[in-house]
């Protein structure tokens, strides 16, 4: 282990016992390959019990461990503390209601998810022994990047949209929308447009993409919103052009 | 205490779990699931499964290639029915999860894509580039949105089974948001807990993976079964443990000793083509190539670093663009955890704890010794991994078991009466509700979680790791028995009620403990070596003997109560284990 001491200022809450958030400062002696996780792992462990938060992969997938750290909305197991100055200021992640500590409430995220009908709407019926649907590289590179989504909520921490309206449907759960509406095998474009195209879906974004800009997986966010954004209007303009196309 | 009734408990929403609640979804629409995890789902560790999971898929493939090299990559301690029922299987629920969307990688005509993979004498592996398991679980997910019958308890924590006259009826859980213990009262219960590698301090496995399912079961009366068995990947990041999948030598990954010498050659694996051939040098089973890093190691031929001997992962001749397109993955986690980019530079490994084969003791249609009560996926020993898992079929087996346990659920509902003794539910579900206030109330003892997981940690590694002995199992035994004993001097930091971190992981120590003395026993007592269980004092395998799965009883206060039954032989007798160019003679 290296000599450098990392101060921690962490964000601490317990409704049970605090009228509110007040921080608590960490001093934790760190090693050179350690990520921010590790240093409050190091917390937990050795100084403090009662420091609740959320992991469980430590490699970037699982998407548990979206913290604010410096203020950026980051996955805390894949901030290297060598990128980071020696007092760090950890809170939970922004926009969402505190738990307790770092822990957030998630309810709102996963109605979201939800509402936008994440999952295949097939164009035809087959049975498993037909096999499978065909799909070429190049289809599957359309929506590919879009797939990527693990869920970390980073991009809700930093979207202004959602700050302002929580009704907003938001970036991760639009974006996936958008990988079924890409998706050669589905037929779910319509089905999902109550939610996408509503005045809480893809009309809500300002295009700001603070939400790529933050997401660990390169996802684009604000790529899939723009672009459902111009095959609704494409839609939109169809229905009108063509009188009797949408009873 | 607050009753939650519902027809069918699954405590475990990973790919088991869930692969589970969408086949009795399918099955009734009119049957209710109660699906309840410690984390979300989409956190369950099958997100970290990189490489890919396994069904044949090639007109050169067949059914009989897929389960010889299932048995005899598991040392002949697979069940064969279960096998071949596994091999059938894999195929179609492979392609199922095609129609659910999930993202295969494809080849030009549009037809799925395969890879090899190690121990497999055909490439019958399918990918998701390399975040399979990823791609599979928020599949399976998002999938699991779509059936109203299925409802949701995400973050709750499982503590005890509800066991009356025999048959399973449901389960305590606590409502992490709240701290409330709620009582799930049930028809039929399946577990689908995942595994426990973080007994052992470096390991590919997630914080969640604790066993907490085993325990559970194991408490209430089903053995453990095959516990000694516990797979060590040959190619983990040191310091971190991170997995750099078996895909990357799949895709032609070399492995390298300190002179740059490929020494699998020197282990019976060769010969060392420059790209090598299916189940030869890289793409051996992970058994030995754990192994043979431990001999070079010995022979002083392995790389020192600040976190463990490495020897060097060479990918560097794939190219940036096949490493891009097949291995994205890898090339982030070797960038951003040890500073090696995979396109430049070998990448330093070196072997982890991985997976266990063994656990709670099920029969080919996932039902365990308990009416009522299935288990399936990792948590669960069917068996068809016996002494080793090979890479990519556990992917399979989390959807062929974990679907086969839904159909089982379903068909006792049918079978069964839907009287319940609420009187006896309501007891059991105080007396787990007892222990939880036990803790609370505990003061003075000292002990602290993170400390006694420490101990744990180290006794496992130093005594039961990739070689054993008499003398160093027995040392563990007696380390983890005074764990044990001290776990009970554990005082509780966090008192409140709310996201206690600080209870959840007391309880998943306890759970890790159960697990821990389980295996060190069911280690101690095969005498012999066989796939992943090498002792250094038994070292041939000696069917006549052990050609059994080891059955784990609990016993309250003591060493758990060792017993044996037949391996299930359908049409492979046991032969020798042949990987390199003695394969192809
Ligand atoms: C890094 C890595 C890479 C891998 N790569 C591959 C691969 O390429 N191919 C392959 O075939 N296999 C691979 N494996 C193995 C495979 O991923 C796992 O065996 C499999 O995903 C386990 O799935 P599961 O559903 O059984 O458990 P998990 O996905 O671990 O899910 C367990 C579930 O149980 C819940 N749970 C646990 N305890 C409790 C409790 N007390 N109360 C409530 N809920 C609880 C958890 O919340 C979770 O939802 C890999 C494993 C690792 C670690
Ligand atoms: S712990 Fe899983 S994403 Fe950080």
């Amino acid at each position: 282990m290296s000599n450098r001491i990392v101060e921690l200022e962490i964000l601490r809450y317990n409704p049970e016992t605090d009228e509110e958030p007040k921080f608590q400062t960490f001093s934790v002696p760190c090693a050179e390959d350690w990520v921010v996780l590790d240093a409050i792992n190091y917390i937990k462990d050795e100084l403090d019990r009662t420091l609740s938060y959320r992991w469980s992969c430590h490699m970037a997938v699982c998407g548990s461990c979206g913290m604010m750290i410096n203020g950026e909305p980051m996955l805390s197991c894949k901030s290297f503390l060598r990128d980071l100055p020696d007092r760090i200021r950890v809170e939970p992640l922004t926009n969402f209601p505190i738990e307790r500590d770092l822990v957030v409430v998630m309810d709102d995220f996963m109605d979201k998810l939800d509402s936008v009908k994440p999952f295949l709407i097939p164009r035809e019926e087959k049975t498993v022994d037909e096999g499978e649907f065909l799909q070429t590289p190049a289809q599957l590179s359309k929506f590919k990047q879009y797939t990527l989504c693990i869920n970390c909520t980073l991009c809700y921490a930093a979207c202004p949209q959602y700050a302002h309206n929580e009704g907003f449907v938001g970036p991760a759960a639009l974006a996936l929308a958008h990988r079924y509406n890409l998706d050669s095998r589905d037929v779910g474009r319509s089905a999902r447009a109550d939610v996408v195209a509503s005045n809480a879906g893809i009309w809500e974004c300002s295009f700001v993409g603070a939400c790529s800009e933050v997401c660990p997986h390169g996802v684009d966010p604000a790529a899939a919103i723009q672009q459902t954004k111009i095959a609704s209007s494409v839609d939109y303009f169809r229905d009108m052009l063509i009188p009797g196309r949408r009873s | 205490m607050n009753i939650i009734k519902t027809d069918v408990l699954i405590i475990g929403a990973g790919g088991a779990g869930l692969r589970a609640a969408i086949a009795i979804a399918e099955l009734d629409p009119s049957i209710q699931v109660a699906l309840i995890s410690k984390v979300y789902p989409m956190r369950s560790h099958t997100v970290a499964a990189e490489g890919g999971a396994a069904g044949v898929a090639r007109e050169d493939d067949s059914f009989e290639n897929h389960f010889n090299d299932t048995v005899t990559g598991g040392d002949w301690m697979s069940d064969q029915d279960a096998v071949e029922f596994f091999v059938h299987e894999a195929p179609k629920e492979l392609t199922q999860m095609e129609h659910w969307g999930c993202p295969w990688s494809r080849k030009p005509d549009g037809h799925i894509a395969v890879r090899p993979f190690g121990g497999m004498k055909v490439e019958r592996t399918w990918y998701a580039a390399d975040k399979t398991g990823f791609h599979m679980l928020h599949t399976l997910f998002q999938t699991s949105l779509k059936f109203p019958s299925i409802q949701r308890f995400d973050e709750y924590y499982s503590t005890d089974l509800i066991v009356v006259d025999g048959c399973c009826r449901g389960a305590t859980a606590i409502e992490m948001r709240s701290g409330q213990m709620h009582t799930f009262s049930a028809r039929a219960v399946i577990i689908a807990t995942g595994g426990a590698g973080r007994i052992f301090p470096f390991t590919t496995n997630g914080a969640i993976k604790t066993g907490d399912g085993m325990a559970m079961a194991y408490r209430a009366g089903v053995a453990l079964k095959d516990m000694e068995f516990i797979q060590y990947h040959p190619t983990g990041l040191p310091g971190t443990g991170i997995l750099i999948t078996e895909g990357s030598r799949g895709e032609g990954g070399l492995l390298v000793n300190k002179d740059g010498y490929r020494y699998l050659q020197d282990y019976d694996l060769g010969p060392p083509d420059p790209s090598p051939r299916n189940k030869a040098m890289e793409l051996g089973p992970r058994d030995r190539l754990s192994q043979a890093f431990w001999h070079e190691q010995k022979k002083g031929r392995t790389i020192k670093t600040p976190h463990g001997d490495v020897v060097h992962l060479d990918l560097r001749h794939l190219g940036e663009k096949k490493i891009n397109e097949r291995l994205p993955m890898v090339r982030e986690l070797a960038t951003a955890y040890v500073g090696v980019d995979p396109v430049y530079e070998p990448i330093p490994v070196r072997p982890v704890i991985h997976y266990t084969m063994g656990g709670i003791d099920t029969d080919i249609n996932a039902a365990t010794s308990i009416d009522g009560l299935f288990a399936a996926g990792e948590c669960a020993c069917v068996s068809i991994n016996g002494a080793n898992r090979l890479g990519s079929n556990s992917l399979t087996e989390i959807l062929v078991f974990g679907a086969r346990a839904g159909q089982s659920a379903v068909q006792i509902l049918a079978a069964d009466s839907p009287q319940v003794d609420e009187a006896a539910i309501h007891e059991q579900a105080n007396a787990a509700k007892a222990r939880i206030a036990d803790l609370f109330l505990a003061s003075g003892g000292g002990e602290t979680v993170s400390g006694l997981r420490r101990e744990m940690n180290d006794t496992m590694e130093s005594g039961a790791g990739i070689y054993r002995t008499d003398a160093s199992l027995r040392e563990s035994s007696a380390v983890i028995k005074d764990i044990r004993r001290r776990f009970a001097d554990i005082e509780l930091q966090d008192k409140s009620n709310v996201y206690n971190t600080d209870l959840i992981q007391v309880l998943e120590l306890g759970a890790m403990i159960d697990v821990a003395q389980a295996l060190i026993i069911s280690a101690l007592e095969r005498k012999e070596s066989r796939g992943s269980h090498q002792r250094l004092d038994f070292t041939e395998r000696d069917d006549k003997s052990y050609l059994r799965h080891s059955l784990a009883s609990f016993v309250k206060g003591g060493d758990p109560e060792i017993s044996y039954r037949d391996v299930t032989i359908t049409r492979s007798q046991p032969g020798e284990r042949v990987y390199g160019g003695g394969e192809q003679k």
